[in-house]
């Protein structure tokens, strides 16, 4: 499967022979399981394990909390309640899948933003990057679907504004989103069919996840010098990785049981600190709360969708150039979707030639310039909508538009990137001592005499 | 021998096409009943009548009932309210239609356009029915907020992305494009009003 040169899955027994010639289905694992990875990968190489975790962890608490639940609109409310009081066990089962989608997006977050830094994806792994997006994607429709199943007040009211979404497509929007809700507005057709699809969706992204992980296995892993692994001979191949098992499983391992012992903290002693309390309110259409916010997941791209409004430039300009069919909520919500197209587009806006922005030293800052927009264009998603909030959420979301579209086009024609190593295994030893049987051997250390 | 040949291409293209084409139609055929089941149900939507009893509702205050999944607003508006409305000019609206399903499409969003009367009555104005669903992404605004009320009574103001409506619903600032929309709606008496 992969295309780094490496010793193949060779059955010795009898019974494997056997197997092998009918389904070599252990020489898939084997494959897949000892891929040549680069030996330098650092921490930002864990989120993958993680990720499939808290994908694991979803579908096994979510298929329990199906099996209390009940879909319609008069006992959701209700059989929430009963999960979290009398299910033996189910307030914590709740908690950890309520607290496992945060995590899931913490991982995913880190993740993509790993994946800016170090160019994972430029050619070849354009494909791994679009497959991701779409994972991407496909998440953040179950988690939104999934929190209107507790049919509280963020439930209802959330699934108002963002079906709403919908509804502002010109001509046919409206019929677009009575066909989503199945009514005029949110009820029970609603409810019951976000169940369905929560349920769905997942096994969908679990399909996704195996396409993301062949995708990459076949390019190999990036890593960050953004070096390609030689695939000269084998033994070139080898001085630059190690297998994936044991010595990357071990290390992900390790780093996914520092990071539940976090989660477990925040599912044990605060589970609803990222939850709203709005949200333990039955729904009631007829009252909004005061002030909607999604989860803090969705706030970034919240704060997107509000920044155009008919005020801004861009818009009237948008509005006067379709002749009024672009009006600012249509526009709201292009550049909500395009927040996350031109995430997709990366590896064709990015003209830089180098992978890593290890070597890129305008880009660096450019990036981290775009982490900290990220975490602004959050907070000013949960603020209201007024004072000086919406300016600061119009220049947050400028920059992100223009870190895809002018920067990263630029900067590879402008920079002058730094010298890159020739091999990872140069880039290796230069950061670590040679080791012998596990003890660092210090240059120029002498043994000491008797 | 060419001739043959064409005429055997000929006919196997014939094959493909129409074998392509039905598969297409039936395809589709098989489609359109997995996409059409979303569309709202009979019992939703047929589409419902209710009759309102408004004789409690005094001046000032708002009664909020639910139609068609939707929360409709009656507001008995007070003098104050009317003639803060009245005195807006239509080139200050974002939007100038009326909304107005009891009138034609176009008819501009003057107060006088707004407003339903009950049946041999004078004009007064009072009555103001509206669907209460924010134009922009659907939240319920609060009423007697946002900064186009008369002294405080009056207008709404959506919390969810800070639309200002003013005494007679028109959007006057915000995200949102359109007025609150009234609904079809008709007087029986005096106090009795039918939605739909």
């Amino acid at each position: 499967m992969s295309g780094i040169p490496h010793d193949h899955y060779e059955p010795k027994s009898g019974s494997g022979k056997w197997l092998h010639r009918r389904l070599p289905i252990v020489s898939l694992m084997y494959d897949t399981l000892m891929i040549p990875t680069p030996k330098n990968l650092n921490w930002m190489w864990i989120w993958g394990i993680v990720l499939t975790f808290c994908l694991g962890l979803q579908i096994v608490t979510g298929i329990i909390l199906a099996m209390h639940y009940t879909p319609q609109v008069d006992l959701a409310f209700a059989s929430v309640e009963h999960i979290m009081r009398n299910v033996n066990g189910g307030h914590m089962l709740r908690y950890l899948h309520q607290n496992g989608a945060s995590l899931f997006f913490v991982a995913v977050y880190a993740h993509i933003f790993r994946g800016l830094y170090y160019g994972s994806y430029k050619e070849p792994r354009e494909v791994t990057w679009i497959i991701g997006i779409l994972i991407f994607v496909l998440m953040m429709g179950t988690a939104f679907m999934g929190y209107v199943l507790p049919w509280g007040q963020m439930s209802f009211w959330g699934a108002t504004v963002i079906t709403g979404l919908f509804g502002a497509i010109p001509f046919v929007g409206e019929s677009i989103q009575t066909w989503l809700l199945g009514g005029p507005a949110v009820d029970n057709a609603t409810l019951n069919r976000f169940f369905s699809l929560h349920y769905l969706l997942p096994f969908v992204i679990a399909g996704l996840v195996i396409v993301h992980i062949w995708a990459f296995h076949t390019t190999g892993n990036n890593n960050p010098t953004g070096v390609e692994v030689r695939r000269t001979s084998k033994e070139e191949a080898e001085r630059d990785t190690l297998p994936f098992w044991p010595y990357f499983v071990m290390k992900d391992l390790f780093a996914l049981a520092v990071i539940l012992a976090v989660f477990f903290a925040i599912v044990g002693f605060m589970p609803n600190y990222l939850g709203h309390p709005d949200n333990y309110i039955e729904a009631n259409p007829l009252v909004t709360p005061a002030h909607i916010v999604p989860e803090w997941y969705f706030l970034p791209y919240y704060a997107i969708l509000r920044a155009f409004d008919g005020d801004v430039w861009v818009v009237i300009a948008a509005s006067w150039i379709t002749g009024g069919i672009i009006d600012a909520k249509f526009f709201g919500v292009l550049a909500m979707f395009g927040a996350i197209v031109v995430m997709a587009l990366a590896p064709w806006l990015d003209t830089s030639a180098v992978r890593s922005g290890r070597y890129r030293p305008m880009f660096k800052w450019w990036f981290w310039l775009l982490v900290v927009d990220f975490f602004v264009l959050m907070w000013v998603g949960a603020m209201p909508a007024e004072g000086i909030y919406p300016y600061i959420a119009l220049i947050g979301s400028a920059y992100w538009f223009a870190y895809f579209l002018v920067i990263l086009p630029l900067l590879g024609v402008i920079e002058k990137p730094l010298p890159q190593p020739e091999t990872i295994e140069e880039d290796y030893k230069a950061h670590y001592a040679a080791t012998t049987g596990g003890t660092k051997t210090l240059a120029g250390a002498e043994t000491p005499a008797e | 021998m060419s001739h043959a040949d064409d005429h055997e291409s000929t006919r196997r293209d014939f094959l493909y096409y129409a074998t392509a084409g039905a598969g297409a139609v039936v395809t589709g055929a098989a489609l359109w009943p997995m996409i059409d089941q979303m569309n709202p149900s009979a019992d939703v939507a047929a589409l419902s009548s209710i009759r309102v009893d408004i004789s409690g509702v005094e001046p000032g205050t708002q009664l909020t009932v639910k139609w068609l999944g939707k929360p409709v607003f009656i507001r008995r508006r007070t003098e104050a309210e009317i003639v803060e409305s009245q005195s807006v000019e239509l080139s200050d609206l974002p939007d100038p239609i009326a909304r107005n399903e009891n009138l034609d499409g176009e008819a501009p969003a003057t107060d006088a356009n707004r407003f339903l009367n009950p049946p041999g009555q004078e004009a007064t104005g009072e009555w103001l029915v509206m669907i209460g669903v924010c134009t922009h992404l659907g939240c319920v605004p609060l009423g007697n907020a946002g900064d186009y009320t008369a002294e405080g009574t009056g207008g709404w103001f959506c919390p969810c992305h800070g639309s200002h409506y003013d005494t007679a619903g028109r959007i006057r600032r915000g995200p949102a494009p359109t007025n609150l929309p009234v609904p079809p709606a008709n007087f029986d008496d005096e106090f009795t009003l039918v939605l739909g």
